[in-house]
């Protein structure tokens, strides 16, 4: 052994990985920021850093599979005549048609009614496909207005005004050339094959006070019987949902930055907004401050991936969640079946995400019709309906472990955090202490 | 002719008694009185009638009309006539700021003057002003018709798609990828067939200069991202 000269073995920047290498490489060449689907994929505190307790001497458990565990849901009861009854408290995010293809948009409103729950309509419109399939069908509300109509603001089963989503709060949207077709194009209004843009803000409302006023005009357009939802991207909770009480909502949406869109900049996706874990306990603290806590719902939304999310979602004050990422994968987005045309388009499966080209070997975000014929609605609505079926059966697994005969008896006492910052942002223990940090004593 | 007084009726009930009109009704004509700057009045109609607001109103006035002919002897707050399909509206006096925003079709007419975001993200209603308009008027203005017969404000038609726009006064200033347009015969003929429309007489419409899209920011190139900015 030579001990002259000794190499060092090569060594990468942790400051300038691979990544940050290839983004400005692709940057200086393009000439535009990257554009792509999906939230955030960067590591944030999340679910997977909260664990329940169980019952033990202290709590006393439920018989799994024996003794009830409900799992439904009422939401908008605050002033709306007819609120949404769901059987399970998931409920499936607004995509719209146009980013998602028709097929996509039916196996979603399949999926979801044979489990008992609502879908959501997204930007341009409600498509035929959905209202067919969809039971319960909750229509949104948008900036843009895109296919707004008032016959289909009374097909609807709720409305929701969208003020932000948690991939970009105070963004707004945009769908791309590409999927511009003539039947997309015809809903909105607009010229074949242009890129859309949405604006980031309502164009007929600015601010609380005015967004109260909005909710009453919609309110008497459907005679005050439909419930409505307000949806907001995770930023400022607490003030949020405290201003969307005041302006009259039955239901409010806390979409934290692992949730999905359909397309916008890859820098907005992963630096603006909080992560989901962050955004629970300011929106229930709002709802308990206003003594409106289980009046007014509070829908979260953003990484809610399996049955333990859900409850532990429910146990931190939630009323239901959201999903959209979760229920795509549950129809085919990103299988591996895919994986020699994904490979074909630079990337791999379960990296998939420019979701705005239309290109999608699942057929699920495009609007190519040979593409689009990939995905069968019946076949892929049966997976998310047992996919759903799946994620309730596991979060009742844990209620009943946790000695709750609903999934809304969890509460945040069922839970301990596993790292600082969860137990931080969910305000529940470290795991073995009795610490939670920024709580008085510590 | 059903009178609503919003001094003696509530707001419910007013709209709940317009809503129940369908298209065969013989209450053709309703005539509602001290609106007092009441939001949402005559929203979500859906019928062949007229209604006939005896002063000024507030937000949404005739929001998402369809088919029905209202008409406000008063001025309009924000959002008057947002997101109407079909059917007339009329203000006798000024409007507010969005006046006939999104909206998808129909005929808006402000006998006064409309302020700022006239005519915002319209897709497909017309809007004829007898006097002048604020600023970001017609921004993303997606298809119909944007009539001024005084001036308009700053940055008129900011990311406008293809509504077209006519303005018989100055113009302060244009936004982004608004351009004049040559004003053709087509254009003339159906400018005047909208002021036809709107009851206005003294003008001509060849004393109209005519505004679009310059399409340059259909598809982003980063050529021409200062627009952007």
């Amino acid at each position: 052994m030579s001990y002259e000269n000794p190499p060092t073995i090569p060594r990468k920047s942790a400051t300038f990985d691979d990544y940050t290498l290839s983004e400005i490489r692709r940057a200086a060449t393009t000439g535009i920021y990257d554009i792509r689907g999906g939230g955030s994929k960067r590591r944030l505190p999340h679910f997977d850093d909260l664990l329940f307790l169980g019952a033990s001497i202290s709590r006393y458990p439920l018989e799994g599979y024996r003794e009830r565990c409900g799992t439904e849901v009422v939401l908008g009861a605050r002033f709306a005549k007819k609120p949404l009854e769901l059987k399970i408290p998931i409920t499936v995010a607004g995509m719209s048609f146009g980013s998602l293809s028709a097929n996509a948009k039916e196996a979603l409103g399949r999926g979801a009614s044979a489990a008992g729950t609502s879908t959501t309509t997204g930007d341009g419109g409600m498509s035929t496909e959905e209202r067919g399939q969809s039971q319960t069908l909750v229509y949104q509300y948008l900036p843009s207005r895109y296919g707004m109509n008032p016959e289909d603001l009374l097909k609807a089963d709720a409305i929701e005004i969208v003020v932000g989503q948690g991939a970009k709060p105070g963004g707004g949207g945009m769908l791309l050339g590409q999927k511009i077709t003539d039947r997309v194009a015809n809903m909105r209004t607009l010229p074949k094959g242009i890129d859309q843009r949405s604006a980031c803000r309502h164009p007929d409302w600015t601010g609380p006070d005015d967004m109260e006023i909005k909710i009453l005009e919609l309110r008497e357009i459907t005679d005050w019987q439909k419930p409505i939802f307000v949806k907001v991207g995770g930023a400022r909770p607490y003030y949020d949902v405290a201003l969307a009480v005041k302006a009259g909502a039955d239901v409010v949406v806390v979409d934290g930055m692992q949730g999905g869109t359909a397309a916008t900049q890859d820098v907005f996706i992963e630096n603006v907004g909080m992560p989901t874990l962050a955004c629970i306990r300011p929106a229930v603290q709002a709802l308990q401050d206003l003594g409106m806590h289980r009046k007014v719902q509070l829908i979260v939304s953003g990484g809610v991936r399996n049955g333990a999310d859900v409850a532990k979602a429910l146990a931190l004050g939630a009323d239901a969640v959201s999903i959209g990422t979760a229920a795509l994968v549950a129809l085919g987005d990103n299988d591996p079946a895919y994986e020699a045309e994904y490979n074909a388009l630079g990337t791999t499966a379960g990296a998939y995400d420019d979701w705005h080209e239309g290109k999608d070997p699942a057929g699920i975000t495009t609007q190519d019709p040979e593409l689009m014929a990939r995905l069968d609605p019946v076949l892929a609505g049966r997976r998310l309906a047992n996919y759903l079926k799946v994620m309730t059966l596991e979060a009742q697994t844990i209620a009943r472990a946790c000695g709750k005969n609903h999934l809304h008896n969890l509460e945040p006492e069922d839970l301990c955090a596993l790292t600082i910052e969860a137990a931080a942002m969910a305000r529940v223990p470290l795991a073995g202490t009795s610490w939670i940090p920024g709580q008085a004593g510590f | 002719m059903p009178v609503i007084d919003l001094a003696q009726t509530g707001l419910r009930e007013l709209n709940a008694a317009l809503h129940s009109q369908g298209s065969g009704t013989n209450e053709t004509l309703w005539e509602v009185l001290n609106p007092r700057g009441s939001h949402a009045v005559a929203v979500g109609v859906n019928a062949p009638i007229a209604v006939e607001i005896k002063g000024s109103v507030g937000y949404y006035c005739a929001g998402m009309n369809r088919e029905a002919s209202v008409t406000v002897y008063g001025s309009a707050g924000p959002g008057v006539a947002e997101n109407m399909m079909s059917g007339e509206v009329r203000v006798k006096g000024d409007a507010s700021q969005y006046a006939g925003a999104t909206g998808k079709g129909g005929l808006l007419i402000i006998e006064g003057n409309a302020s700022s975001r006239c005519g915002i993200s319209m897709k497909g209603i017309d809007i004829v002003v007898r006097g002048s308009i604020g600023h970001m008027s017609a921004f993303m203005a997606q298809a119909g018709h944007l009539v001024v017969c005084g001036d308009a404000g700053d940055a008129l038609g900011d990311s406008i798609y293809e509504a077209k726009l006519f303005v018989r006064g100055a113009v302060k200033s244009l936004g982004a990828d608004c351009i004049e347009k040559e004003m053709r015969g087509e254009h003339l003929h159906a400018l005047q067939a909208l002021l036809n429309r709107a009851g206005i007489v003294d003008v001509k419409a060849s004393d109209f200069k005519r505004y679009g899209s310059a399409r340059k920011l259909y598809n982003f190139s980063v050529d021409h991202a200062d627009a952007y900015g």
